[in-house]
C-alpha cells in the first residue's frame, strides 16, 4: 500500500482489505528500515500513531467513518501538537513539547488520520535545500546526493519515499512548492488566509500558509477539504465558504486559458527544465487549452522584495525564543543580556541568524522607508501584475523551479540559494493559491511544473492539476529506494 | 548603502544575537551581498503606490469581549526552562 | 531669568473589559502570578492575536468623549525590545495610524478658569506583564497576568504651564474614562498610570527646551511633586551652566526626587513596523453614530448644565461634576428635593465635610440621595429649621433612624423637632423671653436705633433655646422686633 494515493487507500480501508492498524504498522516499519538514509522525520509518534489507527478503525467499525478516517500522514515539524516535540528544525525548540495543537492538527485529527511523526525541515522554515536543520539534511529519495528542496524537504522526501502518503508543509517563498517539484510529488500552496495559520510557528506571518502534500492532486483536494476554513484564532485567515475541493476535479479543459509568464522561461532556466515543462504545455493543449504568453513586469523584484519583507517580520517573530518560557536557555547565564545573548546565539543556526540580522537592520531607524516601506510597496505591484494577467487568462504554468535538485552541499552561497525561488516567491507576496505538479525529469531528478490561480481558486488549480494527471503518469512514478524497500 | 561591520554589531545587539567580530565579519560579506540584491528595489519607481501590508485586502475581524481561558499554569510551565511559585525566573533585573 | 514650565502627558488606562486585548484570558486584578497567562500572552509558538471587540469600543468612546478625529482606519504595529516582562519581544501598539486622533480636554483650575488641552492621539495597545523583585536566590519572578490587558495611552500636546495643570489635566482624564465607564481609574491597582514630558525655557521664548521624561507616576500628587522636582532641577541646571539631556527618569516618592534610569543601553531602536498577525481595523460611521447615542453625558457638558440650567457657579458646577458618582448624586439630591442651589450646598457642605472626616468615598455614603433629598425637603418645606436639619443629617449618617426607616422624617417625628410656627405658641415664648429679660430689654430701649438690630439676636436665642430649636427663627425675629420695638 506504501505507494498509492490516499484515494486508493481510503477505498481499501472502506473495503476492509487492510485496517489502518495494519497500514500504519507497515508505514512505520518502513520509516524505520529507510529513514536512517533520507532523514526525512524529526520524531515518529509510532505509538500515537498506533492507538489512532485503532480508534479509526473502531470508528469504522462503528460505521462513522469519513472520507480521511484511519489514513496516515505525516507533520511538518512547523506544526505544534500537543505533547509531542515540536522543534521547527531548530535547537531552540529541540526541548520544546508544544503544549498545544494546531488548528489544522486538531482538524486533521477530528476528520479521522493518523499521524506518523513530524518531519524535518529548514530550521524555522529558512531555506531551500533542507540543509539548514539542526538534525541534519533530509535526501532525495530520487537521488540520495542530492537535496529534496526546502523547506518542506522532510514531507516531500517522506510522500516520495512512500513513507506516508500525504504530508502537510507549509509554504512562504515555494517551501511546499519547490520541494514536491525536486521530490516528484504534488504539493498545495492555497490561498493566504485559506488554512489558519493558529499553531503554525510564524516565520513571515504575511506570506505563510501551510497546505498539503500528496501524491496527486486529487488527494490533494481531499487534504484541503480537511484543512481549509476561517479559525477564529487566526485573525488572517478568511471567512469565506469552504467548497468540496474534489467536486470540479472532472471538469473537461477545454477552453481552459493558460498563460506562459515571458519572465519565468529566461535566463537561468535549466534547459531540460525548460523541455520538460514545454512538453507538459503540449499536454494541455491537446486537452483543448489555449496558451498564451503573458507577461509579469515586476517578476524580477520578487525576490528583493521579499528579502526585505520576510527578515524584517522574522526578526520580530523570533524575538519570543529569549530562553525564559520555554526552549534553549544557555547555561549559567551572568546577567539578563548574556541569557538573551547566548541563549539565542546558541539556539539559532547561521542562517537563521542571517535573516534575523538582515531584519533588524532593515527595520531599524533611517532604513525602513528605503527597505520595508519601498518593499512592501513593490509587493503591490506584484500582486497587481498577477491580477492583470488573471484578467486575460484562467491560470498561468510554468516551472517551480528553476533547476532540478541540485547536489547535497553544492549551493554555498545563500544569495544563488535565495535565486532558486525565483518561480514561486512573487506568488506568497501576491498571496495568490499555487501547486507543483510532477513533470518529467532531468535525468533521475524529478521537475515541477507550477500551475497559478487568482485568490481562492484552489478548485480550478486542483482540477487542472488532476486533468494532467489523468493524462500523463509522471505522478506515478516512484524512486527506486521507495521499490526495494516494498 | 554599503553596510558597516558595526552596524551587523547593532543589529546583533538589538536583536539579542551573541555575535563575536569574527562573526560579525563573516555575516558582513553574505549580508552585504543580500542587501546589494535587495538594493535592486531602488530601480523602480514607487511613487503613489501604496505600500501593501497584507496580500488580501482584509480587515480585522473582533472578538466578543469574553473570558474564554481557564488557568493552565502548571501545564504551559512544563516546558519553562525556570520557575518557582508560579513566576517565570530570569537573572535579576535592575531597574 | 524667569522661566517657563512646558509639560506634556502620556496617560496610560486600563480599559475596563472583561478579557485581554488579543487574548481570551481575564483581565481580573489581583490572581494568583501566571494563572491569567494562557498560550496566546505567552507568546508560545504559533500563537495569534484576535482583537477584542470592547477594547475597540471603548478606545471610540474615549474618542468621542473628547471630540477627537476618528480616522477610518487604524493599524496596528509592533514595538520590539526585549524585556522579561514582554513575552514576545515585541508590544503590540498604534505607532503610525492610532484609533482616536486630535482631540481637546477641558480642564478646570482653582479658580474657576476652564482651559483646553490638545490631546495629539490615543491608541490603543496591550500591558506587559510584571516583574517581582523579590529574592530567588537573586533571580526576579516575571508575572504575566497583566500582559495582554488592553490599554489605551492617551498623548496630550506640550499644552500644560505647570505642576497644576498637569494634574487638573490628568484629573479631568480621570473623570472622563470614569464617567465613560471604560476604566476604573484606579490609579493604586495601575488602572491608570502617567509618563509625563518635563522641559523648561526662557519665558517669551517660542522653541521648546530639552526634555526629560519621567516614567510611570502613579497618582495625582506624585505627578505634581514629580513636576515640581524636576522643573527645580532643570533650572538649577541651566543657571548652573549645564544642559537638560533627553533621558528617561524615575520618580522616587519616598526621596522625593527624580532620578536618570541607569541607561547602560544605547538609545532604543523600536523598529516599528505595521503587525502582520492584525488586519487595519475599520471603523464605519453607523458604528460611529451608534456608539454616539449611547454615550453618557460628560463632565464638560454637564458642567455646563448645571451652570446653565440649574444656576450654579462655575466652581459649584466644577465640583459636583468631577466624578460621575459625584454628579450623580448631586442630580438625584436636587431630583428629590426639587431645589437645585440648596441641594448643591449640602452636597458640598454636609455630605462632603462628613465624607472627608470618615474617608468615605461617595458611592460609600452611608446616606444617599434620597435620603438627603428628603431632608432637604423638610427645610425647604419648613418642617424643620436649618439648625435642626444638621441634627438630622448626623442622626441620619450614624444611622439612629434605625434600619430602613432611616429616614429625616422618622427622626424629626421621634425627636420633635418640627418647627413651631404656631403663632400662638411662639407669641407665648416671646412674651416669656421678654418678661425674664428686664436688663436687656433696658439696654435695647436705650440703644439707638440702628445699634437694636445687633441686640435682638440675645433675644432670639433665648427664645430658640425655650423651643429647644424647634421655633422658626424668623418668625421669632419678626415677632421680637414687633414686640420690643412697642417698648422704645
Amino acid at each position: 500500500m506504501h505507494d498509492k494515493t490516499i484515494t486508493e487507500i481510503a477505498g481499501a480501508l472502506a473495503a476492509g482489505t487492510i485496517s489502518s492498524r495494519e497500514l500504519t504498522q507497515d508505514l512505520l516499519g518502513r520509516i524505520d528500515r529507510m529513514d536512517g538514509q533520507l532523514n526525512s522525520f524529526i520524531t515518529v509518534t509510532a505509538e500515537q500513531a498506533l492507538s489512532a489507527a485503532d480508534h479509526a478503525d473502531q470508528q469504522r467499525a462503528n460505521g462513522q467513518a469519513g472520507p480521511l478516517t484511519g489514513v496516515p500522514l505525516a507533520i511538518k515539524d512547523i506544526f505544534c501538537t500537543q505533547g509531542v516535540k515540536t522543534s521547527c528544525g531548530s535547537k531552540m525548540l529541540d526541548n520544546f513539547i508544544a503544549p498545544y495543537d494546531a488548528t489544522v492538527v486538531s482538524k486533521l485529527r477530528a476528520a479521522g488520520t493518523v499521524s506518523l511523526g513530524k518531519t524535518n525541515m529548514d530550521e524555522f522554515a529558512m531555506g531551500s535545500s533542507n540543509e539548514n536543520s539542526f538534525y541534519g539534511p533530509v535526501k532525495n529519495p530520487w537521488d540520495l546526493t542530492a537535496v529534496p528542496g526546502g523547506s518542506s524537504g522532510g514531507s516531500a522526501a517522506a510522500v516520495a519515499a512512500g513513507l506516508v502518503p500525504a504530508a502537510l508543509g507549509t509554504d512562504t517563498g515555494g517551501s511546499i512548492r519547490q520541494p514536491a517539484a525536486f521530490c516528484g510529488i504534488t504539493g498545495l500552496k492555497p490561498t493566504y488566509g485559506r488554512v489558519s495559520r493558529y499553531g503554525m510557528v510564524a516565520y513571515a506571518s504575511s506570506l505563510d500558509q501551510g497546505g498539503p502534500m500528496a501524491r496527486s492532486a486529487a488527494d490533494c483536494g481531499l487534504l484541503l477539504n480537511a484543512i481549509a476554513g476561517h479559525d477564529a484564532r487566526d485573525s488572517t485567515s478568511v471567512a469565506r465558504v469552504v467548497p468540496d475541493y474534489t467536486e470540479e476535479l472532472d471538469a473537461p479543459l477545454a477552453g481552459l486559458k493558460i498563460g506562459l509568464p515571458r519572465e519565468y522561461f529566461g535566463d537561468g532556466l535549466d534547459p531540460s527544465v525548460e523541455s520538460a515543462i514545454r512538453d507538459a504545455i503540449k499536454v494541455f493543449e491537446s486537452l483543448g487549452a489555449s496558451v498564451r504568453e503573458v507577461s509579469l513586469p515586476h517578476t524580477s523584484y520578487a525576490i528583493p522584495a521579499y528579502y526585505v519583507i520576510a527578515p524584517a517580520e522574522a526578526s520580530s517573530n523570533l524575538s519570543r525564543y529569549d530562553g525564559v518560557r520555554f526552549g534553549h536557555r544557555c547555561d549559567n547565564p551572568s546577567d539578563l543580556i548574556d541569557l538573551y545573548k547566548r541563549s539565542r546565539a546558541e539556539g539559532f543556526g547561521d542562517e537563521v541568524k542571517r535573516r534575523i540580522l538582515i531584519g533588524t537592520h532593515t527595520l531599524s531607524e533611517g532604513f525602513f522607508d528605503a527597505y520595508y516601506k519601498k518593499a512592501q510597496q513593490v509587493r503591490r505591484l506584484i500582486r497587481q501584475d498577477f491580477l492583470d494577467a488573471f484578467e486575460e487568462v484562467d491560470v498561468l504554468m510554468g516551472p517551480a523551479a528553476p533547476t532540478p535538485a541540485f547536489d547535497l552541499g553544492a549551493t554555498k552561497d545563500p544569495v544563488s540559494m535565495y535565486l532558486q525561488d525565483i518561480y514561486t516567491i512573487a506568488i506568497n507576496l501576491a498571496g495568490i493559491p499555487g501547486i507543483s505538479v510532477p513533470a518529467g525529469f532531468s535525468g533521475k531528478r524529478p521537475v515541477g511544473l507550477q500551475i497559478l490561480g487568482t485568490h481562492f481558486a484552489e478548485a480550478r488549480l486542483l482540477n487542472v492539476a488532476h486533468q494532467f494527471q489523468q493524462a500523463t503518469d509522471w505522478h506515478l512514478r516512484r524512486p527506486e529506494i521507495a521499490e526495494e524497500n516494498a | 548603502m554599503a553596510l558597516e561591520h558595526a552596524e551587523v554589531l547593532r543589529a546583533a545587539h538589538l536583536a539579542r544575537l551573541d555575535l563575536s567580530d569574527n562573526d560579525a565579519t563573516k555575516y558582513l560579506d553574505d549580508i552585504r551581498r543580500i542587501l546589494d540584491m535587495v538594493d535592486q528595489l531602488q530601480t523602480l519607481d514607487t511613487t503613489d503606490v501604496a505600500p501593501l501590508a497584507h496580500p488580501m485586502d482584509a480587515t480585522q475581524r473582533l472578538r466578543a469581549d469574553e473570558v474564554t481561558e481557564k488557568d493552565q499554569r502548571d501545564h504551559y510551565q512544563q516546558c519553562a526552562p525556570q520557575v518557582e511559585n508560579g513566576l517565570y525566573l530570569v537573572p535579576r533585573v535592575v531597574e | 531669568m524667569q522661566w517657563e514650565t512646558v509639560i506634556g502627558l502620556e496617560v496610560h488606562v486600563q480599559l475596563a473589559t472583561q478579557s485581554k486585548i488579543f487574548s481570551g484570558s481575564s483581565t481580573a486584578f489581583g490572581a494568583e502570578p501566571n494563572t491569567q497567562a494562557n498560550a496566546v500572552d505567552l507568546g508560545l509558538p504559533g500563537v495569534l492575536p484576535v482583537l477584542n471587540e470592547q477594547a475597540v469600543a471603548m478606545a471610540l468612546q474615549f474618542g468621542l468623549g473628547i471630540n477627537a478625529e476618528i480616522p477610518e482606519v487604524s493599524v496596528f504595529d509592533r514595538k520590539n525590545y526585549f524585556y522579561p516582562d514582554l513575552p514576545k519581544g515585541y508590544q503590540t501598539s498604534q505607532m503610525y495610524e492610532p484609533i482616536v486622533g486630535r482631540g481637546e480636554v477641558e480642564i478646570l483650575l482653582d479658580d474657576g478658569s476652564a482651559r483646553v488641552i490638545r490631546v495629539h492621539h490615543a491608541h490603543l495597545e496591550e500591558d506587559a506583564g510584571k516583574s517581582l523583585h523579590e529574592d530567588f536566590h537573586g533571580m526576579t519572578g516575571i508575572d504575566l497576568n497583566r500582559a495582554g490587558t488592553p490599554l489605551l495611552e492617551i498623548v496630550s500636546e506640550p499644552d500644560m504651564r505647570s505642576a497644576k495643570e498637569a494634574v487638573a489635566y490628568l484629573r479631568a482624564i480621570h473623570s472622563i474614562v470614569t464617567y465613560l465607564g471604560i476604566s476604573d481609574g484606579n490609579m493604586a491597582e495601575g488602572s491608570m498610570r502617567c509618563d509625563v514630558n518635563v522641559s523648561v525655557r526662557p519665558k517669551g521664548q517660542e522653541e521648546f527646551g530639552t526634555r526629560a521624561e519621567i516614567k510611570n507616576v502613579n497618582s495625582f500628587r506624585f505627578v505634581e511633586r514629580a513636576i515640581a522636582y524636576e522643573v527645580e532641577r532643570q533650572v538649577e541646571l541651566i543657571e548652573d551652566g549645564g544642559k537638560v539631556v533627553q533621558e528617561t527618569r524615575l520618580y522616587d516618592p519616598e526621596a522625593d526626587e527624580t532620578r536618570s534610569m541607569r541607561t547602560k543601553e544605547e538609545a532604543n531602536d523600536y523598529r516599528y513596523f505595521p503587525c502582520p498577525d492584525l488586519l487595519p481595523v475599520m471603523v464605519d460611521s453607523a458604528y460611529i453614530d451608534h456608539l454616539r447615542e449611547s454615550l453618557p453625558e460628560l463632565p464638560a457638558e454637564k458642567r455646563a448644565r448645571f451652570q446653565d440650567e440649574l444656576g450654579l457657579s462655575a466652581y459649584d458646577a466644577g465640583v459636583l461634576s468631577s466624578s460621575r458618582a459625584m454628579a450623580e448624586y448631586f442630580e438625584r439630591t436636587k431630583d428629590v428635593c426639587g431645589d437645585a442651589k440648596q441641594a448643591a450646598n449640602w452636597v458640598q457642605g454636609e455630605l462632603s465635610g462628613a465624607l472627608n472626616r470618615d474617608a468615605l468615598d461617595i458611592s460609600d455614603s452611608p446616606i444617599n440621595a434620597d435620603q438627603l433629598g428628603e431632608l432637604i425637603k423638610r427645610v425647604i418645606d419648613n418642617t424643620i429649621n436649618g439648625k435642626a436639619a444638621k441634627q438630622v443629617f448626623q442622626a441620619l449618617w450614624n444611622g439612629e433612624g434605625g434600619g430602613e426607616n432611616n429616614s429625616a422624617d422618622a427622626i424629626i417625628e421621634a425627636r420633635g423637632l418640627k418647627q413651631v410656627t404656631d403663632t400662638g405658641a411662639i407669641d407665648a415664648m416671646v412674651e416669656q423671653v421678654i418678661a425674664d429679660s428686664p436688663a436687656q430689654v433696658a439696654q435695647y430701649r436705650d440703644a439707638e436705633p440702628d445699634k437694636r438690630g445687633k441686640m435682638i439676636g440675645y433675644f432670639v436665642g433665648q427664645v430658640m433655646k425655650a423651643s429647644r430649636g424647634t421655633a422658626n427663627p424668623q418668625q421669632v425675629n419678626t415677632l421680637l422686633k414687633e414686640k420690643l420695638d412697642a417698648l422704645c
